[in-house]
């Protein structure tokens, strides 16, 4: 079946089954392997793209569901709280294995634009469904804490 | 279109083309340094290549998983070298235990956190020779003698001329330069790498989702396998009837494997269906439920078992004992659980084998899958990519998914590429686990309150396949307790079962630094003493042990009060040779529960190569380690694991992670290694502080609902 959606602001088009995962269109299809197959049950988190602007476990979204709808995965998530996020995450050495780190950022990516200048609780609310297995929490905080602050003199400036 | 993103062999055969082109460096296996094209009764070894470009490009010999290799072992080639930290690139090491063997083992495997350990001397070497070698060059060109010269930041410096030329523009001359007779090392004191500056990290492309893992290989018309494994440890296939999902679109084969049935499919999603549509019947299998086991190994546990160290005469001082206390302890199975599920890729042709993956045991998984095929171990070329986690999962002495693959390429026999992707559940229910154990603990105190006797008994499965001797992974951590006591033994049994099983992230440490540590805590309150004072008291000829408790100690200003409803629990444990003490902080919740709210880390690793890693390393330790204290179990019934995936094998959270602070006792030790050594401590710190809550003894993991929200 023909499924027609918006990758990365750009027009995509592909054959599969209705019921194949988002996450094995872009990985498999599309060769976009930044986005990670983790655990298949949106248990994890390794998966996590935005689907219309929200933060969406791709391991679990049908690729009929995407029909006509706008996908941005790691690949193509270039805005302002990417950027500063991804920088934070090279200065404070963020990562250890890498392999959650693509679904960390599209998810603190979501939670930057919407609270700017999130809490600890925030943080915990919303960054508690992407596991990291290596346990890097802390510099993740860190990492967001620090590109919510890099965020804010941009603005001001 | 298909598009080669893993390290082919074409682009392993342009690497080694461009590294012919300037200064290449290797090493013998006795540790003495050979230029290449030298002529040699030894395999040259490459470490280092300049290339001219002024690239720097340190080949690794171990296994990148998140522990930091490429940045620590770049860091010591690059110290020695004097280069500049932004022209180091740190490229993957081929199989080939002749060259890259791990100096501690003797074959090419990534372990046992000897890393730095293992390579801190050849790296040191290699570095420093390949400098010689650049000055003698620059001596030449500039017809000045070497001692004249200095080397800065990639740059080669004649001061009084002014002259100075890079790494890279010194290549092709360094190149025809003699082998150095003699090397000096640097004294430490003059590192301005090593222990010194927060280095970026040389694993690079993790931001950006640019980083190949094995997952992300992709090749010319290659082919996702799925593999239907059997329900039980130990069951074998019965029948099977394919038709079903032969039909399916996409499904290209189905054969029978020694593990089970694989689908090759176009997709990984087209493979999964045509696995979902096999109609299986499987025989035979272990049946045995958790309880079963555990009452095994208590049975067990009452008797002697085999002696792993013995001191004076425990029966009789236990029977004079004061106090004498008893405990006994269970610990369940434990899935490594890496983000990324076991996978692995593979062709084969007329030459042989190569396969791209993140290979942990390069030796190992060579001679495996050389034997499913009838070749010779160096016909298989592997591509080492970096491993998304692995917490010892992927280096198995049977290269167990290796060969599984290695097996659906023979069984098939076509010439594609395929990929053997394993599904969240196919990881969690593979076993491999961390075994279960039981550990039976008896101590006494004497009529002055002095620690007079300790018999510790540990029952469990031999990860080394020990049969009637002792495993040491199943004891150490207990067989070297480092507190003086002058009557001690400590035994093992080592059991059979069904359950494969391997080593997790600090091995034995991971059951018996809990059961000592929290046990020697029992006994310091027994005897009205502060576990910390009481601990130093027994620790009086072990510098480094009492070095870091008091680091830990003082950093966490233990015995202070705290806020209302905080608790402090300390913890104290060496592994692979590293110290590490941490005092765990928890807070009362309002629901009754608690929250490991702070943890104050001291280590002693000998030299601190990386700091920023060692703390890293640390930080993620403790929380890998909270996991199994908090939640994680693998549970049996009748012989099925009862966990599949993370909705029922629980593991950390953001919202559960606890703030960390890391504190490295400076030492001029010999380096040793941080992968493991942060997390054993971290389960018993905390269990000691629930205890300081609560008066309840936590003695069988993990600890669960009761007392921490999921």
């Amino acid at each position: 079946m023909a499924i027609n959606f918006t990758l990365n602001g750009k027009p995509a088009e592909v054959d599969v089954a209705p019921d194949t995962p988002l996450l094995w269109v872009l990985r498999d299809e599309l060769k976009m392997t930044g986005t990670k197959f983790g655990c298949g049950i949106a248990q994890c988190g390794a998966c996590t793209v935005h689907f219309n602007g929200n933060a969406m476990r791709s391991c679990s979204l049908p690729v009929q569901a995407v029909e006509g709808q706008n996908v941005t995965t790691i690949e193509g998530e270039v805005s302002p709280q990417a950027k500063a996020l991804q920088a934070a995450w090279d200065e404070l050495a963020v990562y250890q294995c890498g392999y959650c780190q693509s679904g960390q950022l599209m998810s603190a990516a979501k939670l930057l634009r919407d609270k700017p200048q999130p809490t600890d609780d925030d943080i915990d609310q919303f960054m508690s469904g992407n596991i990291c297995r290596c346990a890097t929490y802390q510099r993740i905080r860190a990492g967001i804490k620090q590109a919510a602050t890099s965020l804010a003199k941009e603005v001001a400036a | 279109m298909s598009t080669v993103q893993g390290l082919s062999r074409r682009l392993f055969l342009i690497r080694s083309a461009q590294a012919g082109a300037g200064l290449t460096l290797g090493m013998s296996i006795s540790g003495q340094l050979l230029a290449a094209g030298e002529a040699t009764d030894f395999e040259p070894n490459a470490f280092v290549t300049i290339q001219p470009d002024n690239t720097v490009v340190i080949t690794i010999k171990h296994l990148e998983m998140g522990q930091g290799t490429y940045t620590g072992l770049a860091t010591i080639v690059a110290e020695e070298l004097d280069a500049d930290w932004s022209q180091i690139k740190a490229v993957a090491a081929p199989a080939n235990t002749k060259k890259y063997a791990n100096l501690s083992m003797g074959f090419q495997l990534t372990g046992g956190s000897t890393a730095i350990a293992n390579s801190y001397t050849q790296m040191r070497e290699a570095g420093a020779t390949a400098k010689a070698m650049l000055l003698a060059a620059a001596a030449e060109r500039w017809k000045q003698p070497v001692s004249s010269l200095t080397v800065k930041s990639g740059k080669v410096i004649h001061a009084a001329s002014g002259r100075q030329a890079s790494f890279g523009d010194l290549a092709a001359a360094a190149a025809k330069q003699p082998m150095p007779k003699k090397i000096t090392l640097k004294n430490p004191s003059e590192f301005v790498l090593i222990g010194k500056a927060k280095l970026s990290r040389k694993d690079s492309g993790k931001t950006d989702g640019t980083a190949i893992f094995t997952q992300d290989v992709q090749l010319p018309d290659m082919l996702t396998a799925v593999v239907a494994h059997p329900p039980l440890f130990g069951a074998t296939l019965k029948s099977v009837d394919a038709s079903q999902a032969k039909a399916l679109p996409g499904v290209k084969a189905v054969v029978k494997i020694p593990s089970g049935v694989a689908v090759l499919a176009d997709s990984f999603w087209q493979a999964k269906k045509g696995r979902d549509a096999l109609k299986l019947q499987w025989e035979g299998g272990s049946e045995r439920s958790s309880e079963d086991i555990i009452a095994d190994y208590k049975k067990l546990a009452d008797t002697p078992g085999l002696s792993a160290a013995k001191k004076g005469s425990v029966a009789p001082a236990l029977a004079s004992g004061k106090h004498v206390l008893e405990a006994e302890f269970e610990f369940p199975f434990l899935a490594h659980a890496a983000m990324e599920p076991m996978n692995c890729a593979l062709q084969k042709d007329s030459k042989g084998v190569e396969m791209w993956y993140g290979c942990q045991g390069q030796s190992w998984d060579q001679q495996n899958v050389a034997k499913v095929f009838g070749i010779a171990a160096e016909q298989v070329t592997i591509n080492t990519l970096y491993a998304g986690g692995s917490f010892g999962r992927r280096a198995t002495v049977g290269s167990d998914y290796p060969v599984e693959l290695a097996e659906i390429v023979k069984a098939w026999g076509g010439s594609a590429p395929v990929k053997l992707v394993w599904t969240r559940e196919d990881d969690t229910l593979s076993g491999y686990y961390r075994p279960m154990y039981v550990h039976k603990l008896t101590a006494a105190l004497d009529a002055s309150g002095e620690l007079s006797a300790w018999q510790q008994r540990i029952v469990g499965q031999s990860i080394m396949g020990a049969g009637k001797s002792v495993d040491h992974t199943s004891v150490e951590g207990a067989s070297n307790l480092p507190y003086a006591i002058p009557n001690l033994s400590v035994e093992s049994h080592n059991t059979q079962e069904a359950v494969p099983i391997s080593w997790w992230r600090s091995v034995g440490s991971t059951h018996t630094a809990y059961a000592v540590e929290t046990f020697i805590d029992e006994l310091a309150h027994k005897a009205e003493r502060d576990p910390v004072e009481f601990r130093l008291a027994l620790l009086k000829n072990e510098p480094r042990y009492a070095g870091v408790l008091k680091l830990a100690a003082e950093k966490a200003q233990w015995a202070k009060s705290l806020p209302e409803g905080h608790f402090h629990g300390v913890a104290l444990h060496k592994s692979f040779g590293t110290y590490v003490a941490q005092v765990a902080e928890i807070a009362a919740q309002k629901d009754g529960k608690f929250k490991v709210v702070k943890v104050t880390c001291a280590v002693d690793c000998g030299v601190a190569i990386n700091p920023d890693v060692i703390a890293a390393q640390m930080e993620g330790g403790i929380g890998f380690g909270l996991s199994p204290l908090m939640f994680s179990e693998i549970t049996l019934k009748t012989g099925k694991p009862q966990q599949r995936n993370f909705d029922a094998y629980k593991v950390l959270r953001m919202r559960h992670m606890p703030e960390v602070s890391v504190h490295i006792v400076p030492s001029a030790e010999a380096p040793t290694g941080v992968g493991e050594p942060g997390t054993p401590v971290i389960a018993p710190a905390v269990a000691n502080a629930l205890f300081a809550a609560t008066g309840t003894r936590l003695r069988k993991l993990p600890v669960g609902g009761d007392y921490f929200t999921a």
